[in-house]
């Protein structure tokens, strides 16, 4: 009986792998498909139908705009201070977010004390915010940092403690029994019962986080990938604009499988919807 | 020994009172496996979290070994009928748990998780995570994980309910294996009548609403007992009794329902 029981268990693992592979495979043709026609619909606007090059610039121009930027000694550079940014502001967001939020989950006392401000700043548009970061940390580094971080904080402790809370209380109710107390609950439980979920808060925050970057370096910056869109504006290189553009969506994609990596890295064990 | 002593247990909400539990008494020896059967919504899982510690009784106590209980700790080991092993911990690592809360050293652990993962029958899946886990087999490692932490007391809330029914009768011949093997006192609900006989060497039957133990009966079947226990007189003629008396109860709740 064991014996069959182990059998019947690998092969219906072998299975399960098998229509993972399959839906793997179908996922990533259609990735293809659609960079094809997106490349191919690009190319005839500006090929064939020659569209204004000021409004859309071929592949070409952009590949050239690419060169010039790189030669230029822009291109890496301003990558670079931009991702130093980002990173730097949500590595602080994410420092202080996820505690706070696991806090909020599991006590009514703190949840009570910070939801009223963080429900609050949340709503703000960090733009409207810009001017007041400026008076307040001028408009150095620090300022777009606290861009980031105040655009990514807000949204991730709700996050974070929407994730923990959602952790099953069978779960701890079980640890309760087995002896745990205090301390224990949060670090042999709570969080790594909250982990994999907090990683893809981290994952989508990310997103974000570029995108107050670029909000951080229109105003008051000299320098980075934001920066460089907007004073390409100005000289009307829409060529730039669109390598600028790739720069930042090519960084966000490669950040998100990066996540989605470490994600698969360290929790072998979490069962994904969908999987 | 566990002794409930008049427990009464009432849920207050803005419209209503629910007497849940009403002067429940129960004296639970050591090493006896005590089965409460009763229909959905008895109460029997809310006497359960009290005497694990999970809720608080409104009149009464319930006590182990004369100590009154406040709270959850490791004497009371419970297993759920929803599945809760650590997703985030292998097999091993789940039965590991309790002995490493309390600190015992790495030997000490080794060697008790090697016994009940033995008893328990998993040992070669001891490295597999829970999601490639069977329902029964998860619910082998929630036992081995309450046994190996050593409690006094087992506490079980309907741990086979989710499980088919063969599986259920392989999980039942083996927790009876198992408890004769490593003598504990076991309280163990259900509402599977078949099951409370096969099991118990006392049965508690509970009413519904207010939630009362209507009758207790000893169970004077032989042990070992497996399953060809089942179709012996004596096993029916219980088995009559007990749903004579459920169906009883049920009338009176359809009736009272109807007005």
């Amino acid at each position: 009986m064991q014996s069959n029981g182990f059998t019947s268990f690998k092969l219906k693992k072998k299975q399960a792998e098998g229509e993972k592979d399959k839906g793997k495979v179908v996922s990533r043709r259609y990735t293809i498909l659609s960079l094809i026609i997106i490349s191919a619909t690009w190319c005839l606007l500006t090929f064939i139908i020659r569209v204004n090059p000021i409004f859309l610039p071929s592949p070409l121009d952009v590949a050239e705009a690419f060169v010039t930027l790189y030669t230029g000694g822009i291109l890496v550079p301003y990558t670079l201070i931009s991702l130093y940014r980002v990173l730097l502001g949500f590595f602080f967001a994410a420092l202080l977010a996820i505690p706070l939020g696991i806090l909020m989950a599991s006590s009514k006392k703190v949840e009570g004390f910070s939801a009223p401000f963080i429900g609050f700043v949340r709503y703000l548009p960090v733009t409207a915010l810009i001017p007041l970061m400026i008076l307040y940390f001028g408009i150095g580094e620090l300022e777009k940092m606290m861009v980031i971080f105040v655009g990514t904080f807000f949204q991730l402790v709700l996050m974070v403690q929407d994730t923990v809370s959602s952790v099953p209380g069978d779960l701890l109710k079980a640890s309760y029994t087995l002896g745990t107390r205090g301390t224990a609950v949060y670090t042999r439980v709570l969080l790594p019962a909250a982990l994999p979920g907090i990683m893809d808060n981290l994952r989508i925050c990310m997103g974000w986080a570029w995108t107050y970057l670029v909000i951080a370096e229109l105003v008051a910056a000299n320098s980075g990938l934001g920066f460089m869109i907007m004073r390409s504006q100005r000289f009307l290189k829409t060529d730039q604009i669109f390598a600028g553009l790739i720069v930042i969506g090519c960084l966000g994609i490669i950040t998100d499988y990066l996540f989605r990596y470490l994600s698969r890295l360290l929790f072998p064990w979490y069962e994904r919807l969908g999987q | 020994m566990l002794y409930v002593n008049g427990l009464y247990k009432t849920f207050v909400d803005d419209s209503s009172t629910v007497n849940a539990l009403q002067d429940i008494n129960m004296h639970i020896e050591p090493n006896e496996f005590a089965v409460i059967v009763g229909p959905s919504g008895c109460g029997k899982t809310t006497l359960l979290n009290i005497a694990a510690g999970l809720e608080n009784a409104t009149q009464g106590t319930i006590s182990l070994n004369g100590n009154i209980i406040t709270g959850p700790g490791p004497d009371r080991g419970m297993v759920f009928q929803s599945y809760t092993l650590f997703p985030w911990l292998t097999v091993e690592q789940n039965v590991a748990f309790g002995p490493r809360q309390q600190r015992l050293n790495p030997m000490e652990i080794e060697s008790k998780v090697d016994h009940y993962l033995k008893v328990t029958e998993l040992i070669q899946f001891r490295k597999m995570y829970p999601k490639a886990l069977s329902g029964g087999m998860k619910q082998r490692v929630a036992i081995a994980r309450a046994l190996a932490n050593d409690p006094q007391v087992l506490l079980m809330d309907e741990p086979f309910g989710a499980l088919d029914a063969q599986t259920r009768v392989v999980m039942q011949e083996l927790l009876l294996q198992v408890w004769e093997e490593d003598q504990k006192t076991i309280l163990f609900i259900t509402h599977d009548i078949d099951e409370a006989i096969f099991l118990a060497d006392t049965i508690y039957i509970m009413t519904r609403q207010p939630g009362t133990i209507k009758k207790i009966m000893q169970v004077p079947l032989n042990r070992p007992r497996d399953h060809s226990f089942i179709i012996t007189p004596e096993f029916i003629r219980m088995k009559k009794e007990i749903l004579e008396l459920i169906w009883e109860e049920s009338k009176q709740a359809a009736m009272e329902a109807r007005g």
